[in-house]
């Protein structure tokens, strides 16, 4: 897998772009509007990578991540990823994205919601909890022993290893936590939301999720599905 | 922040007014706090401290809503320090009435006001005010367009489509110098970037975590955006959060549990984990803390100074519920011994 498209060209999609030409992927980015607005930033902030429009962007790509504001997910070009693998690096925001209680049921995790409209994508959920800036910041070769780790939920294992493979090659350690619905582990309110911690401690935090206050809620909720 | 030698730095403090604790660890009441940030001014002001900068917040932990109103009490028990907003939230406000407001403290201050526009990190004023968090993007765009057309100070005609239009319409007070200075804060947008530079608006960088040189290339994207728009190519500057004691242990002892309570309490709203004692150690050491002895503290504002090729320095100061007694002494040690320090670090490297 030689490259990589990235929809999103705020903080967390301009970083991941930087980090993917580093490592070698041939990378294309969209913003949410006119490819000519954000053509200036996408040349100084991560030149190497080439502007279009989400569908140019879906289509040229293979592998897509997501990096918009999860709210505004149906703007997403469905036809486009349509086949594709699908890494979903969004969150809840509500500074963003207002009251969103679509969102915020703990029934599903936000990315089994972005899956079921994306429905002939396959989405895997990585990237999503570490900090923009941690993520820039925190990147090291493989062989470096203060190496971070980052999460990953998807439901099939080939998709789930090519992800973790990027993750590798973005600088940081795989964790694979399970399938998509487990992905709500790695949502705001987790312990793990906002941890750039090794792979040890990731594993750990992990494991002991449903000790948390966010834990034990969604264990509750769950328990009446 | 017109000139363009790089020894000519401005230095300034940034405060949300923070509830600070007393000595025996009781929290000040808002009026108090408020009060309190009228009492560091004066004493920055007295220092020769070139600017402070008060943010508005509409959340419980901070005293200021209304950043001009304690700005117009500062004008008055003061004389040449600059008296900025830090940011006022154009977003949720009328364009207008900010004019108004401003040009009135201006006139209060003898020419002393700043207005730092921002988007704003937190958008508690959304629902506050009634505003649609989905129009987020629309209303700061539209607002910062009429906005740049008021700063002219001449009548406006203007529409849009969240605000009600303006047909030759003029507002007052004018300013006697004729331009309100105004300056666009950024936390790490590039699109932000891009349209402070649109707008001919100088810069202000919020670099509130990481490391600072994460954003030169923000700064090389102004430059370019300005040039390619046929705009002023303003000075920038940055804030960064941080605090100052006698010794760095001290100024670690007093720092780490405000500041941890401040992060986790925002955190919690939005699902971020607690800080961590590492975390914090990393921010002080390597990234955005600026937290230490004055020695130390010089040292790491010089090195960003240099980094980035700023023109002016804002310290957020008093994050959390730290001791007032610890605020005002942080302060002091800032100007006395910190912002000399680091002009002669500048001076020292300019030399070599």
């Amino acid at each position: 897998m030689k490259s990589l498209g990235i929809i999103g060209a705020g903080k967390v999609g301009i970083v991941l772009a930087q980090l993917a030409i580093k490592a070698g992927y041939t990378v294309y980015i969209a913003g949410s509007e006119d490819p000519k607005k954000i053509a200036l930033t996408v040349s100084i902030l991560v030149p190497g990578a080439t502007v279009g429009t989400s569908e140019e962007v879906a289509t040229q790509a293979e592998v897509i991540i997501l990096a918009i504001p999860l709210g505004k997910y149906k703007e997403l070009p469905k036809e486009a990823l349509a086949d594709k693998l699908v890494i979903d690096a969004m969150n809840y925001w509500w500074e963003v994205d207002g009251d969103r209680p679509d969102l915020t049921d703990l029934h599903s995790s936000s990315s089994e919601i972005v899956q079921r409209y994306l429905s002939n994508s396959r989405i895997v959920k990585a990237f999503n909890h570490i900090g923009y800036h941690d993520l820039y910041d925190e990147t090291r070769p493989s062989d470096a022993t203060d190496r971070k780790a980052i999460a990953i939920a998807g439901n099939t294992e080939q998709d789930v290893e090519v992800v973790a493979d990027i993750v590798n090659n973005l600088g940081f350690d795989p964790v694979i936590i399970g399938n998509l619905h487990q992905g709500i582990k790695l949502q705001p309110g987790s312990p793990v939301f906002g941890a750039h911690v090794n792979e040890f401690t990731l594993r750990h935090l992990i494991q002991t999720f449903s000790e948390s206050e966010f834990g034990q809620k969604v264990v509750t909720a769950r328990q009446l599905d | 922040m017109t000139k363009k030698t790089t020894t000519y730095i401005q230095f300034g403090l940034d405060s949300f007014g923070d509830l600070p604790v007393d000595d025996d660890g009781k929290l000040f009441t808002h009026a108090a706090a408020i009060r309190q940030v009228v009492e560091e001014a004066i004493l920055a002001d007295k220092l020769g401290i070139d600017v402070i900068a008060l943010g508005e917040h509409h959340r419980p932990d901070f005293s200021i809503s209304s950043p001009e109103t304690v700005l117009a009490g500062i004008a008055t028990r003061t004389k040449n320090i600059k008296l900025a907003s830090g940011v006022t939230v154009l977003s949720s406000d009328d364009p207008v009435r900010v004019f108004e407001r401003f040009a009135t403290l201006d006139a209060l201050s003898n020419g002393r006001a700043q207005v730092i526009l921002g988007r704003g990190s937190f958008t508690e004023s959304f629902p506050l005010f009634g505003y649609e968090m989905t129009d987020y993007e629309l209303l700061f765009e539209e607002k910062i367009e009429l906005f740049s057309e008021l700063l002219k100070e001449k009548p406006v005609t203007w529409s849009g489509t969240k605000r009600a239009s303006l047909e030759d319409a003029d507002v007052y007070p004018k300013t006697e110098s004729g331009h309100l200075q105004t300056f666009v804060g950024v936390g790490g947008s590039p699109q932000s970037v891009v349209r402070a530079a649109h707008y001919g608006f100088p810069l202000m960088l919020a670099i509130i975590g990481g490391s600072p040189e994460r954003f030169v290339p923000y700064i090389d994207l102004y430059r370019r955006a300005a040039e390619e728009f046929d705009t002023p190519i303003h000075p920038i500057g940055m804030h960064s959060p941080g605090f100052i004691a006698d010794t760095d242990e001290e100024a670690r002892r007093i720092a780490w549990p405000a500041h941890k309570k401040n992060f986790d309490r925002i955190g919690k709203t939005r699902g971020w984990t607690p800080m961590t004692r590492d975390h914090f150690i990393s921010e002080v050491e390597n990234g955005s803390l600026y937290i230490g002895s004055p020695e130390t503290v010089a040292k790491k504002m010089a090195k960003s100074i240099k980094a980035l090729g700023v023109e002016r320095f804002d310290l957020v100061y008093g994050g959390g519920p730290m001791p007032a007694s610890a605020r005002l002494h942080m302060i002091k040690l800032y100007g006395e011994k910190v912002i000399p320090r680091v002009r002669e670090l500048l001076a020292e490297d300019e030399k070599k």
